[in-house]
């Protein structure tokens, strides 16, 4: 206990002794906090619409207005022809165009029912599904106005409406910081986890200090405590902190309990931290490792569903994502911030945590090779 | 010149024998867009939906039934009562509760409007909005479709009709291949300089290297050419991935995109170089160019999260930020088929940032021992 207790002491001093290190390690996360968790976002707003009117019409014109008056679009203005809009779209001059034809106005008073064209810019799939959502929802309302203008408020009724109701919980503005801060937190900590346990172990390696432990009679498993335990405690300040830039820069509440985040945190750094060391086993310089670390990082952030849904895919994609810890631990942190979820309610993913925090430690202890 | 030829010779075997590395520096990118491509997709599949039916009556079942029948849904819970649905969400196996009023049906059939309520589970913005979305489409398409079946069917004053340009079937690589690219170039570029001059720095062979007749310039030049030969490399294979994989064409002008990923490579091979002259090791450059370049990158450059929905502020900010005028010149030339003419400015941005690195590097550049 008394070697394991000094070889922290000395990787300590080692971390700290590095100007440049031990300050980005806390102010890279807390600095990206701020800056990087009210940038991202879905919120539909300001999305420009270039409007062809071949119409000209009152109805037309209504329409037009009341998408312009809703918080979400801005009208570009009108264009003399679809080919014209859609060379403005394609020089990023709208995200959005609506074509009019000609007799809409007369086609809505007669009852014939008038059709309408958007073209929307579908680069990006989810906002140009998201805008099309919202402009449908402007176009709906349009409708029901009409046809309470038109005194056949009773008929609609009689025929196609259902009265639904809609609220979101836990986040009943979908505000998207609630969703991003616990995924941004759990990369940042995946990332300085990973990357500095293992680099610092390579780097024994690479500098032939490692040769010096080894001919110490400190055994392997001491070892390999003495490169997990500072890194973890590094790691969970800087959860720490970003919970308390969540809590006081933007107000996120935190529904759960404190105690089960960290203890799930706990389990997916040991993990992660078994897994930088056991794969540092095969690097024999920091830019190999490095780049693995890399490489790992990307697939097991951008698969854990921190940006898209883990649902929808496919089904190879979700069994892989019982080995990937950062997968677990994102669905805890949202979890307990943002629904207060218990203990019970996330039992599996814990279960799975500890399965890969034990399968990835002992791997590590059982690569690592005293000799040369 | 021939010194150089035989430096530079030299850096290419360095690289091309540690056969980890360049495998991993393949396999990246490869394996990237394939994941991308197959795996992540931003829209809502098997989605658990809970039902809460007060009326269970055959309307609610049918419509019930057809949430669940189509791609969207599956029916995961059934709760018995408001209380329950707290619970259910906390599993977090359901995205949305939908709750049916008293006498759904009977209302539908004498012509009331029915209530129903969706509660969706706010943790997920885009999933509770989308889901929210498909399931009042569903429920409206249904309500629509019994009101024609029996004859009291009315036409809606204006039905709006959708076209998905450029990406009619809304797949999301068209979002993934430019934004891997952009996203791999920037880190391999910068990491890669950074980390091999920082070693020698590190290792002190940077001194033999300066006090041989080599120029300081011919050096860094031949640290550098290897990564312009590797990362060009890695440009044709994601474009061939995407290509034969996803039958993505460029629609553009291809040698215009090859020419602009070579200014990209520039761009990031500059700021390793600048990473470099602020780092003394190697695990500060790799502390610099990875924290600090894949999170931004990520985020900021308008990949994934458009650019326009952000604050305002960080529309200036990430002026500064050379892969946000990448991304915008990759996608015009993929997808849209754009030419220099619409481009220009953004291609100007990344010269210029490739400048200023430059610039910076060489005053910062120490030929003495500190």
């Amino acid at each position: 206990m008394r070697t394991i207790l000094y070889l922290i002491r000395k990787e300590f001093l080692q971390i700290f002794r590095n100007k440049l290190i031990s300050r980005a390690i806390f102010a890279v996360p807390i600095l990206q906090m701020l800056v990087l968790v009210p940038a991202v976002t879905f919120e539909i707003k300001n999305v420009r619409i270039a409007v062809v009117d071949n119409d000209l019409s009152a109805e037309s014109r209504g329409l037009v207005n009341m998408i312009n008056g809703s918080e979400f679009f801005i009208a570009k203005g009108y264009v003399s022809s679809v080919d014209e809009a859609v060379s403005l779209m394609h020089n990023n001059g709208c995200d959005v165009i609506l074509n009019f034809p000609a007799g809409f106005g007369r086609d809505i008073g007669t009852g014939e029912g008038a059709e309408l064209q958007a073209i929307v810019n579908a680069i990006n799939a989810v906002s140009a599904q998201l805008s099309w959502a919202y402009l449908n929802g402007v176009i709906r309302d349009y409708n029901l106005d009409l046809a309470a203008g038109q005194g056949i408020t009773t008929k609609m009724h009689e025929i196609s409406t259902v009265d639904i109701s809609n609220r979101y919980w836990y986040n009943e503005m979908l505000n998207y910081k609630y969703y991003m801060l616990p995924g941004i937190l759990v990369i940042l900590v995946t990332a300085i986890g990973f990357l500095m346990s293992g680099l610092n172990m390579v780097r024994e390696k690479e500098t032939g200090t490692i040769e010096q432990i080894n001919v110490t009679p400190v055994k392997k498993y001491q070892f390999i405590l003495s490169k997990m335990i500072p890194f973890l405690i590094i790691s969970l300040i800087d959860l720490s902190l970003g919970l308390l830039i969540g809590k006081f820069a933007f107000s996120i509440p935190f529904e759960g309990s404190i105690a089960v985040m960290f203890f799930g945190a706990t389990l997916f750094l040991i993990g992660i931290l078994g897994l930088a060391i056991f794969i540092s086993t095969f690097s024999d310089t920091q830019q190999q490792y490095m780049f693995i670390a890399f490489f790992f990082t990307m697939i097991f952030v951008l698969m854990s569903g921190i940006f898209t849904p883990a649902e929808s895919m496919p089904e190879w994609a979700q069994k892989f994502n019982i080995v990937n810890p950062v997968a677990h631990l994102m669905r805890i942190n949202r979890m307990v911030m943002l629904k207060g979820s218990g203990i019970a309610d996330i039992k599996s993913e814990l279960v799975a945590l500890s399965l890969l925090a034990a399968t990835f430690s002992l791997l590590a202890v059982w690569r690592y090779r005293k000799t040369v | 010149m021939r010194r150089f030829i035989g430096f530079v010779k030299k850096e290419f075997l360095h690289i091309f024998r540690d056969y980890r590395t360049l495998i991993i520096l393949f396999g990246i990118p490869a394996s990237q867009i394939i994941i991308f491509g197959y795996a992540v997709s931003n829209d809502i599949k098997n989605a658990g939906i809970a039902v809460l039916d007060y009326s269970k009556d055959e309307i609610t079942a049918t419509i019930t039934s057809k949430l669940i029948s189509s791609d969207f849904f599956f029916l995961a819970g059934e709760p018995r009562s408001e209380s329950e649905i707290d619970a259910v969400f906390k599993k977090g196996k359901v995205k949305a509760v939908i709750i049916f009023g008293n006498d759904f049906g009977k209302k539908v059939e004498s012509g009331q409007a029915p209530s129903m309520t969706i509660i969706a589970d706010g943790s997920e913005p885009n999933v509770a909005n989308l889901v929210t979305n498909y399931t009042m489409a569903i429920v409206n398409d249904y309500i629509q479709e019994y009101g024609a079946g029996t004859g009291t069917s009315m036409k809606l004053p204006v039905t709006p009709e959708v076209r998905m340009m450029y990406n009619p079937e809304l797949k999301s690589h068209f979002m993934f291949v430019p934004g891997v690219i952009t996203l791999i170039l920037i880190l391999v570029c910068a990491l890669m300089t950074s980390v091999t001059i920082t070693r020698e720095k590190e290792f002190g062979t940077m001194e033999v290297l300066l006090v041989s007749p080599l120029k300081p310039v011919q050096i860094i030049i031949g640290k550098v050419a290897p990564y312009f030969v590797l990362s060009f490399i890695n440009v044709l294979v994601i474009l061939l991935l995407s290509y034969f994989v996803f039958k993505l064409p460029v629609k553009g002008n291809l040698v215009l995109l090859l020419v602009e990923s070579m200014l990209y490579i520039l761009m990031g091979l500059s700021l390793g170089i600048l990473i470099s002259t602020l780092a003394s090791t190697m695990q500060q450059a790799i502390f610099i160019s990875f924290l600090g370049l894949m999170l931004p990158t990520l985020l900021l450059s308008g990949f994934i999260f458009p650019i326009e929905y952000m604050p305002k502020i960080y529309d200036y900010f990430s002026f500064i930020l050379p892969p946000r005028w990448f991304v915008v010149i990759i996608k015009s030339i993929m997808i849209k088929g754009t030419g220099l003419a619409e481009i220009w400015r953004e291609t100007l941005f990344i010269v210029a940032a490739t400048i200023i690195f430059i610039g910076i590097s060489v005053r910062k550049f120490k030929t003495r021992l500190e």
